[in-house]
């Protein structure tokens, strides 16, 4: 119990009449990296939307670090400033130059005079490599640097918990290794972290555990080398066979 | 008669003072302007139900019914309900109230062509509303609406003129005087035109170096 960074219990979530995640069951250690993988539209993005709260679940119960957060009388906004979350699209603030997107979590939220937080803001920006882009704006950066501030962003504020929604996919193929490179170094480094991803090649190297969804549903999950060469269930066989096929 | 050059000198102190008062009542009323723009605008986007009914009627009432209409309403009308206001006040109020529906859907557009991203990445790191529309909708919704906002302030200079019709003593209503006076109608509203002019031209280079300044590099 003690190390479980986050446990999800029979997450339901329907958006009207459409049913997107049905009874999800999923239990996270500190230092796990999970990466979620299945067909386009299984509610992938829903989940990570509903662990931090974003979109909370309509039912089921959500423990951060054994404490319910789906709980009545949550502080949402606390919630979500501990845990990261790295979108598709970057979605840096546009007006702000890089080391303001990540400063401005830790000024505004967190609270920590300017100074602190500038220092903090650049050894985050350092760890991702991209110090010297300080002052640059996110107009003014490449695909991959925009999503390697985000990262930063994202850890400035010492989360116990990052979620990564597709963070590769609007990057030209040549940008996607720098990525995933600050995001193989952080599992490495203990980072808790869960994934959305189709890099069959970094979800083989850098997860502890892969879970497969389809249709709402976690289908089938186990470590990388079990699920890529031999799983149990037809469908999860199919959807590797299939991405295996486009690599 | 004297000369066109020595008749401008000769009431340049009267057009001078009038001119004086237009910028007067423009500066006062864009601000009146902006604060309720501002605000109509977000409350619009990010109120509930009730204010944004609210809001739309203001804007839409104001919008459908003539300026010239709403200070006449403001000056000759409240006395008959016992509110007496200044036609000086008259015209910054009424314009100033009519100027914020406009800037209003500045702001509003503004707001919508931000993309729903950054919302979602403010309140990811832990920010409340408040807190993201005032550190990221805020800022970028400013900067998106200063092309069009800077075209209302030019309407706004132009159509303060209008206050000489509730007998502001501003630009136009000394241009009156003089012409009344002087019987050069066409010299005295030449030269009115061009301080309008002047002033137009150089507020205009101000907002244009104030767009460069606030430019997000790369964008
Ligand atoms: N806000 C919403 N309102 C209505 N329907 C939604 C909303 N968000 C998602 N959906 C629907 O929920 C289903 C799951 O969407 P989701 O984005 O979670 O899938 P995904 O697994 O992330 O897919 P992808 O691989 O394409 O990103 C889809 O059918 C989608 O259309
Ligand atoms: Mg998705």
């Amino acid at each position: 119990m003690t190390d479980l960074t986050l446990r999800l219990e029979g997450i339901c979530k329907s958006f009207g009449s459409l049913s997107v995640l049905k009874d999800v069951d999923l239990d996270v250690n500190k230092g796990e990296t999970k990466v979620l993988m299945g067909p386009s539209g299984t509610g992938k993005s829903t989940l990570l939307r509903c662990i931090n709260l974003l979109d909370p679940p309509d039912t089921g119960r959500i423990w951060l670090d054994g404490r319910e957060i789906t709980a009545k009388g949550i502080n949402v906004d606390e919630v979500r400033s501990s845990i990261g979350m790295v979108f598709q699209d970057f979605n840096l603030f546009t007006h702000l130059t890089a080391l303001d997107n990540v400063r401005i979590g830790l000024v505004r939220v967190k609270g920590v005079d300017k100074k602190t937080a500038t220092d903090m803001a650049m050894e985050e920006l350092r760890r991702v490599d991209l110090a010297e882009k300080a002052a640059s704006y996110p107009a003014q950066l490449s695909g991959g640097q925009q999503q390697r501030v985000s990262i930063a962003r994202a850890l400035a504020l010492k989360p116990r918990l990052i979620l990564f929604d597709e963070p590769t996919s609007a990057l030209d193929p040549e940008l996607t290794g720098e990525v995933l490179k600050v995001m193989s170094r952080l599992a490495e480094d203990g980072m808790t972290m869960v994934i959305a991803s189709h890099e069959i090649d970094f979800a083989r190297s850098a997860a502890d555990e892969i879970v497969f969804m389809a249709d709402g549903r976690i289908v089938e999950k186990g470590p990388p080398d079990v699920m890529f060469t031999s799983p149990q269930q037809v469908r999860t066989r199919d959807f590797f066979r299939r991405i295996g096929e486009r690599h | 008669m004297t000369s066109f050059f020595e008749y401008a000198i000769e009431i340049a102190p009267v057009l001078l003072r009038g001119a004086s008062m237009t910028l007067q009542i423009v500066a006062l009323a864009i601000v009146l302007g902006i604060a309720l723009g501002v605000l109509v605008g977000l409350a619009r986007v990010y109120a509930g139900r009730t204010a944004y009914a609210f809001c739309t009627v203001y804007v839409e009432a104001i919008r459908g019914t003539p300026l010239l209409v709403q200070l006449f309403l403001l000056y000759f009308g409240l006395p008959s309900v016992g509110i007496y206001i200044s036609s000086f006040w008259a015209a910054v109020i009424g314009m100033g109230i009519n100027s914020g529906a406009y800037q209003s859907e500045y702001f509003r557009g503004a707001i919508q062509s931000i993309r729903s991203g950054q919302m979602l990445a403010a309140r990811s790191i832990g920010m409340n509303r408040r807190q993201a529309i005032q550190s990221i909708i805020v800022p970028q919704m400013l900067r998106r609406a200063l092309p069009s906002w800077s075209n209302e302030l030019m309407y706004m200079i132009k159509y303060s003129s209008l206050a000489y019709m509730i007998q502001t003593p501003e630009l136009m209503a000394a241009a009156k005087e003089m012409s009344a006076q002087t019987f050069r109608t066409f010299e005295t509203f030449l030269l009115a035109g061009l301080i309008y002019l002047v002033i137009v031209a150089i507020v205009s280079r101000a907002l244009m170096s104030l767009e460069n300044r606030i430019k997000i590099p790369g964008l």
